[in-house]
């Protein structure tokens, strides 16, 4: 059976787990065929993601390695305003949340959900952003640049690299917008602001990761 | 995606990770407010712990870890509908990878450059030995 299905190609690689359904495969799964195309681009975002999540880890190593090498330079202890972490991760936290409810809107296909609650989550992010710009920007003013020593150049790598990825997740939040404004929910654009989701979740969690690694373990 | 293809979806294979089973909530906010309530709730403890007196201090890297590690499996859980149930597996079998991937590196790396820092002189030694 295994054969044949390979031979016509229906389902090389099993993907779709039909080997409990061995006998019914010529009734059902003629028609069906492979698993639908939002299980496979969902699937395959999401080993994206995990590779994403372990360059994260890279980072994460180097940071800890690190974190000590200050070269008689600020230690974390000083330089941290936790009060900011505090701020910039209720944001965080919250565009989680409307992003997911983003997504219940599309799918529902209610325009005043969906676009309330994107640009909700845009506001959230860019609050984000602006935050760590403006921590950036105190500490390179205050001679406590990524030059100044090791412990600060991954410092900057590490929370750089995360705030990359939120400004790239807020672009793709504008297109995803603009897409469905221009297209509407057609299943192309679902299967994109799935990903989008799924991406903005996954920031999420390494900002977890971040600010207990880096802020609140770097005060105590 | 027509929801017929959809609910087939649900009920014969496989599900996209971040799409919800329908019937587990109602397929509607209710597990992002769940969600978003625990881990409100942990990231408060966090930083409540990260800045108190009353717990003995050498605890205090231990126990943000534990609560760390706790928010990303509430958000696993309640934003990125990852279950263990049996159309999820391919997700799960991905993200228990990728999670032995993280540990090797991270725990490897500290484990070696903690070896290289014992066994290395200090650095006043080092500059003696080279004159």
């Amino acid at each position: 059976m295994s054969d044949a299905r390979t031979a016509t190609g229906i389902d090389p690689y099993q993907l779709g787990h039909q080997q409990r359904h061995k006998r019914q495969y010529n009734a059902e799964h003629a028609s069906r065929g492979l698993a639908s195309k939002r299980i496979i681009t969902g699937y395959g975002f999401w080993i994206f993601l995990l590779s994403d999540i372990i360059m994260f880890a890279a980072f994460f190593a180097t940071y800890a390695v690190l974190s000590s090498a200050t070269a008689g330079g600020p230690t974390g202890r000083q330089i941290f305003d936790i009060d900011n972490t505090a701020i910039e991760t209720s944001c965080l936290l919250a565009s989680s949340f409307t992003c997911g409810l983003a997504s219940i809107g599309a799918e529902r296909h209610r325009d005043s959900w969906f676009y309330g609650a994107m640009g909700i989550t845009f506001i959230l992010g860019a609050t984000f952003i602006g935050l760590e710009i403006h921590e950036f920007a105190g500490l390179v003013k205050q001679g406590a640049g990524p030059e100044r020593s090791a412990f600060l150049s991954a410092f900057f790598t590490l929370v750089g690299c995360h705030g990359l990825h939120v400004t790239v997740g807020l672009l793709w939040l504008l297109t995803m917008t603009a897409q469905v404004f221009a297209k509407g929910y057609r299943a192309d654009v679902l299967r994109r602001i799935l990903c989008f989701t799924l991406f903005w979740h996954a920031l999420d969690i390494v900002w977890v990761a971040l600010f207990t690694v880096v802020y609140l373990i770097g005060i105590t | 995606m027509s929801d017929l293809e959809r609910l087939s979806d649900c009920h014969e294979t496989d599900r996209a990770p971040g799409d919800q089973l329908r019937g587990e909530f109602s397929d509607g906010p209710k597990s992002y407010v769940i969600g978003l309530a625990l881990a409100s709730l942990l990231t408060v403890t966090s930083f409540y712990v990260s800045r108190t007196s009353l717990v003995w201090t050498p605890s205090i890297p231990v126990a943000l870890s534990v609560l760390a590690v706790a928010q990303m499996g509430v958000h696993l859980v309640f934003f990125l509908h990852i279950s263990s149930g049996p159309d999820s597996t391919n997700n799960v079998m991905a993200l228990a990878f990728g999670i032995l991937i993280v540990f090797l590196l991270i725990a490897g790396s500290l484990w070696i450059m903690s070896h290289l820092n014992h066994s290395m002189p200090p650095m006043e030694k080092v500059i003696q030995m080279q004159r």
